[in-house]
């Protein structure tokens, strides 16, 4: 075989390999046929059927609230730790304090889930919409740390000195310098929060309780009760949220570096 | 081109009359970090209006020294005074000098008009002043049309006009800059050179520069002050500190130049000329030298003797008079740089020595090349003794 066709052969079945589960769950989502196997022409009946569906919706409602506030929850409090392990290179504790931010990377969901279900028992609380939203802001922290901590490491100082000789004192500095420079990189660490927290079931199914269910809990529940073609649909309409996130950024981060460019360009002529 | 250059510059030179009071005072500053001393013990007056350099290789503690009067730092000892007041505790923020950065440090999601706006807005002064102060700023260092741009879009010159406009916008009365322009080109750099002495000038301002660029400092300063280990090695106007360093470290540190190890033969012994200093004789491994100049050293003492390369002649023809102050030896390497050319000569015992030669005719065949035996020859006065 040539080289050129083994490469085209061994892309085809990565591609294949990722998508057709993909494909098959979205073309399915338009089957007329109630059997998930079973094509029966085109139909938009299970949008219909997922739209009426109130569990379901609840659901969504419920995933969408928590992924919010324990996203926006989760950045508040990820960006300070970044901010403290980044600019306070010594503090008492502070190998402890990294070592603990990063932890949750790497400790498997079912402890986290574990220990938070044991933490809100122990602590007498009900379980329910705030206490999945505490253990989703846990754990997104670290994440969003992870991401404005590599920001912060390449931020020029030099800036922050600047305003402060300009007769800035340092609050105001870090709002109105330090904040708006390092804004791309929390928001970026905002929406990997908002997303981990969407497709989170193991720490959720430990820390929910009655009337919050979240749509991965929903969604699990109704597929061992047999598949239907409105999760299906449900699916689909989340990849398509997903897809068109992923365009919306390529297309900004593509418009930035038109524009950088362009810039030298003004810059170059302009000399 | 032309444009106006101002009022003549008159000399100027406070630091002689015993009755002027510094503005800024470093007193017995000791920084240390560490283990490490960056500035050692250090005490260094500058005067109001004087456009100060601090000279040195990296890591000799300029920097630091800068960054302490800004307030970046606080030093591990001793006090800055500025227009005798105390500055320890006092916050960056609240200190009447600015600071020009070397990175520029300009604010990236700020136009050049609000990056320049930045520090009079932090003051809280009325919208209309500050746009007055911005509007004569662009025009100082001439960006008018460069108002709406952000710093990406401009060239590293530009970028550089744009920091100092920011750091001269509240009128500081100390304007510190951090190796200002090492990031611009060599023909650029010299423009810049003078338009900033123009403009401390017409400001009158005081201003403390940091380089390690001796061209840079001999071209702007009213004084330098050379460090080495965080220590002053000499502090004194450019000329000085070329005619007459006070320590091999700065003669070599300060422009090229020839330095060889004497044994002092004879001292205050003989006046050469008449009204002159008497003559200091020395011998340098068969070579005789003979130095006017008033000095305390003694017949045994060995010191340093440094001379200027354009302070020598170089000749194919045997000089008249052969007892002192004349060598021997062949051309080894010419450097040519065509308004000068440096003739490295190797003498007899083998020591290289510099003589450097106007290139006063547009000739390209020079008369003297390399393998020629040459007389190298140069007068009382242009050398110079070193002690240490």
């Amino acid at each position: 075989m040539k080289p050129a066709r083994f490469d085209a052969t061994i892309l085809t079945l990565c591609f294949a390999f990722l998508y057709i589960p993909i494909i098959i769950l979205v073309v399915y989502s338009f089957n007329a046929s109630r059997l998930v196997t079973v094509w029966g022409g085109f139909s938009l009946h299970w949008y219909q059927v997922m739209w009426s569906n109130e569990g379901l919706m609840d659901a969504a409602w419920v995933t969408a609230r928590v992924g919010v506030l324990s996203a926006t929850l989760g950045t508040v409090l990820g960006t300070l730790a970044a901010l403290t392990l980044v600019r306070f290179p010594r503090f008492p504790g502070r190998i402890a304090f990294t070592g603990m931010v990063y932890a949750p990377l790497v400790m498997p969901e079912v402890i986290t889930g574990l220990s938070m279900l044991l933490l809100f028992v122990a602590m007498n609380i009900d379980r329910g919409f705030w206490t999945v939203t505490i253990a989703h802001t846990t754990f997104t922290m670290c994440y969003v740390a992870i991401v404005v901590q590599s920001r912060l490491l390449t931020f020029d100082r030099s800036l922050e000195e600047a305003a402060q000789d300009l007769g800035c004192p340092p609050v105001r500095t870090f709002f109105t310098i330090t904040l708006p420079l390092i804004l791309p990189a929390i928001v970026s660490g905002w929406m990997l929060a908002f997303t981990l927290s969407l497709d989170d079931l193991v720490i959720a199914s430990f820390t929910t309780g009655p009337g919050a269910t979240t749509l991965p809990i929903k969604i699990y529940s109704q597929v061992r009760l047999g598949v239907t073609p409105e999760i299906n649909a449900i699916c689909t309409i989340l990849i398509g949220l997903v897809t068109l996130g992923v365009i919306a950024t390529s297309i900004t981060t593509k418009r930035a570096e038109l524009r950088r460019i362009r810039d030298e360009h003004d810059a170059i002529r302009g000399t | 081109m032309a444009k106006s250059l101002g009022p003549v510059k008159r000399k100027f030179s406070p630091w002689t009359d015993p009755a002027a009071v510094p503005f800024i005072r470093f007193e017995n500053i000791t920084k240390r970090y560490g283990d490490f001393v960056a500035v050692d013990n250090l005490t260094l007056d500058i005067y109001e209006r004087e456009f100060f350099s601090l000279l040195g290789p990296s890591g000799c503690g300029k920097t630091t020294l800068m960054r302490m009067l800004a307030g970046f730092e606080e030093p591990s000892e001793g006090r800055i005074l500025l227009q005798g007041k105390d500055l320890s505790g006092v916050p960056p923020y609240r200190r009447p000098t600015n600071m020009m950065f070397q990175s520029y440090a300009l604010f990236p999601h700020m136009t050049v008009e609000k990056n320049i706006a930045f520090g009079l807005q932090q003051d809280g002064l009325p919208k209309a002043d500050i746009a007055a102060r911005v509007e004569e700023m662009l025009k100082l260092v001439k960006l008018e049309s460069f108002a709406k741009r952000k710093p990406a879009q401009l060239s590293g010159g530009q970028r550089q006009r744009v920091a100092l406009a920011r750091s001269l916008a509240k009128r500081p009365r100390v304007l510190l800059l951090d190796e200002p322009l090492g990031a611009l080109d060599r023909k650029l750099r010299e423009e810049t050179q003078f338009e900033l002495m123009d403009i401390q000038h017409t400001l009158g301002l005081t201003f403390l520069i940091v380089t390690h660029d001796q061209e840079e400092a001999m071209t702007v300063s009213d004084r330098i002050a050379v460090m080495d280990k965080g220590l002053i090695m000499q502090v004194a106007t450019p000329a000085e500190i070329y005619e007459a360093p006070n320590s091999r470290y700065v003669a070599d540190f300060i422009g090229d130049i020839n330095i060889l190890e004497c044994t002092v033969t004879d001292n205050a012994g003989d006046c050469l000329r008449d009204g002159h200093p008497p003559a200091v004789r020395l011998l340098s491994d068969g070579l005789q030298i003979a130095v006017e100049q008033d000095c305390k050293v003694a017949v045994g003492d060995t010191v340093g003797f440094a001379v200027r390369p354009e302070k020598v002649r170089i000749s194919l023809d045997e000089p008249e008079k052969t007892g002192f102050n004349t060598a021997h030896g062949e051309v080894w390497d010419i450097g040519y740089l065509g308004d000068f050319s440096v003739f490295l000569v190797k003498l007899d015992d083998g020591r290289i020595l510099r003589a450097a030669q106007a290139n006063v005719s547009r000739l390209v065949d020079r008369p003297i090349t390399f393998g020629d035996i040459v007389w190298l020859t140069w007068p009382l006065d242009a050398g110079l003794v070193l002690t240490r």
